[in-house]
């Protein structure tokens, strides 16, 4: 235990040296996290007013919430891996990894989170200030809020494991872009970015219920709002368990296919 | 497979399954319905051992195959035939234990941070490999000295040199003690006096701590400074394994002779090629056979104020290997 305590220290260490060193580069990453749900939020602001005043329970100041809370579990969840994969296998870093006596997913884990941890320092106060702006409005019980720590970290889990497994696709195809963009297509409209997932159309929902991307980002935005029964809230932690068991098995039985068919491309 | 041995390669080979098709539009459209692939032997079925402690050359010309050895046998790539031990791993198992006793240094690309000062990829090894702490100083501390690392540790990678790069990753591909060196062109692109330094650290390193290098390099200098053996290998299948000197001997099938007179005798293109010629001093290229009896001839018909006789630069005689020609 102490060996991988100090593994991601280390990791960690160089990781936020390497943030700190991109300054410029995560504010303007975090200027494209910030605008989009700002765009959304103003968007559905406009159209409950257009409406008189609501759309399905969410006037400007749920909607001002919604997203405001939906900036903070996406930049927390989100990854690049499956952009970065491919950089790796055709530039030939990948051998690098697959050298060291640890699972590369460590030090994938490690720089995610000390890029998570960095941003935070700036991301907190412009969500805060974003708030002063939009008067969001929160309904939730205590044992929603409490419970939304933990649903944000599952959420960080499913995504990463989910995203790690697919980016493996790049050992077989060269054109994992194509991957990628179907990827974040489902995902963008699946997990409540583009509108509330109660907003969406019956058979829009169905999906969103029935696949893993709700559970990436809406559900913990839905719990902290405090817009969901406790038969809805146990279902959602069901929902994640289920499926981060499925990623955690199929990347488990991936992997070792994927290094089988690495084939040091770009050497 | 016996002890003794750090490398052990039987009918080894790799062959790759590459997607062909011809140039131009209609080709690319016929292989979007049916894609034509053809193997591709990167290395045919080789075999050698080396035993623990010793430096050997792994020469051939580009795409002989070995780097795809190289890799194999780091565990990086599985292979289409044979099989390797190396310290008694099977490589391609990849066990952690196996990882943390080598290293592969290539020279083209490096496993340093770019942005970040070489102290923390340093730094960053010791956590990956779990190197105790004073054990980790004591190394480091060697390898700073060795390769004259001081100042470089604080400097972000990306402000150093070609050569101060090299001797980084160096350090960083060392910093776990590796019992074997798997080295991949180590001095490409770096000066002669940096490839002078990398080659006496190699030397000094494999010394001090028995390590075992298997080692490829362009650069004969290399190979003469560090490999008492040599492997060749071209189209992937091995060519020669032995002694340096016996593959000269082999290969080689003229002798050069230079011979410096008293006074000046004009032609000397009766005893052999005349390769260069001043004043008194003369270069010829004799055939190896007839090497003895041309000096006795020279010291007998001229005033011969010193006479030499060389084995060919050993470029000359690794590109008659590569050429298929035999020893005659």
């Amino acid at each position: 235990m102490s060996f991988l305590r100090e593994l991601y220290l280390a990791f960690w260490r160089v990781a936020i040296a390497i943030e700190l060193q991109y300054r410029a580069s995560s504010a303007i990453w975090l200027l494209g996290v910030v605008v989009e749900p700002v765009i959304y939020l103003a968007v559905w602001s406009a159209v409950a007013e257009a409406q008189g005043g609501e759309i399905g329970g969410f006037g400007p100041h749920e909607f001002a919430a919604y997203y405001l809370v939906l900036t903070l579990v996406n930049q927390v969840t989100q990854g690049w891996h499956m952009w970065e994969f491919q950089f790796r296998v055709q530039q030939g870093q990948f051998s690098f990894l697959l050298l060291r006596p640890v699972h590369p997913i460590h030090g994938d884990l490690a720089e995610n989170l000390a890029h998570k941890a960095v941003m935070q320092v700036v991301l907190l106060p412009v969500l805060g200030a974003l708030a002063l702006v939009f008067a969001p409005r929160f309904d939730a019980d205590p044992w929603s809020l409490a419970l939304f720590l933990p649903a944000l970290a599952l959420a960080f889990a499913l995504r990463f494991v989910v995203e790690w497994t697919l980016a493996l696709a790049c050992f077989w195809t060269t054109r994992i872009m194509a991957v990628n963009q179907t990827y974040f297509a489902v995902l963008f409209f699946l997990s409540g970015r583009v509108a509330p997932v109660e907003l969406l159309p019956e058979y829009v929902r169905f999906a969103a219920d029935a696949l893993p991307f709700r559970w990436m980002i809406a559900f913990p935005v839905e719990l902290a709002l405090g817009r969901l029964s406790p038969a809805q809230i146990a279902t959602g932690f069901a929902a994640q368990s289920v499926w981060l068991a499925v990623a955690a098995l199929g990347l488990t039985a991936l992997w070792p296919r994927a290094l089988r068919r690495f084939s040091a491309v770009g050497t | 497979m016996s002890g003794g041995a750090a490398l052990e390669v039987e009918g080894l080979g790799k062959t790759y399954v590459v997607p062909v098709r011809e140039a131009g539009v209609r080709a690319a459209l016929a292989s979007l319905f049916r894609r034509e692939t053809k193997s591709v032997v990167a290395v045919g079925a080789i075999d050698f051992r080396v035993a623990s402690g010793e430096v050997v050359g792994f020469l051939g010309p580009n795409g002989a195959g070995k780097t795809t050895t190289l890799k194999m046998l780091s565990g990086l790539l599985y292979p289409s035939a044979g099989r390797a031990r190396v310290l008694g791993f099977e490589p391609w198992a990849r066990e952690r234990d196996f990882l943390r006793r080598i290293t592969l240094v290539m020279g083209q690309r490096n496993q340093l941070v770019w942005d970040i000062p070489v102290a923390d990829s340093l730094e960053r090894n010791r956590a990956i490999y779990g190197i105790e702490a004073t054990r980790y100083r004591r190394t480091l501390d060697e390898l700073v000295a060795l390769l004259d690392l001081g100042e470089l540790l604080q400097r972000p990678v990306r402000n150093l040199s070609l050569g101060e790069r090299m001797k980084a990753e160096l350090a960083v591909a060392l910093v776990h003690e590796p019992q074997v060196l798997f080295l991949d062109e180590p001095t490409i692109g770096v000066d002669v006096t940096m490839q002078r330094r990398i080659r006496e650290f190699l030397a000094g390193y494999n010394r001090r701590t028995g390590a075992t290098i298997l080692l490829t390099s362009h650069y004969m200098a290399d190979v003469e400074a560090l490999c008492r053996r040599v492997i060749v290998i071209h189209h992937g299948a091995l060519l020669f394994d032995g002694q340096l000197a016996a593959l000269v001997a082999g290969f080689a099938s003229h002798k050069t002779v230079t011979v410096e007179l008293a006074e000046p005798r004009g032609d000397l293109s009766s005893y052999g090629e005349v390769v260069s010629r001043d004043d008194l001093r003369t270069v010829l290229r004799v055939p190896k056979a007839d090497t003895p009896r041309l000096t006795a001839r020279l010291l007998a018909d001229l005033p011969v104020l010193d006479l030499k006789v060389e084995d060919p630069p050993i470029e000359e005689v690794i590109e008659r290997v590569f050429a298929g020609a035999p020893a005659p």
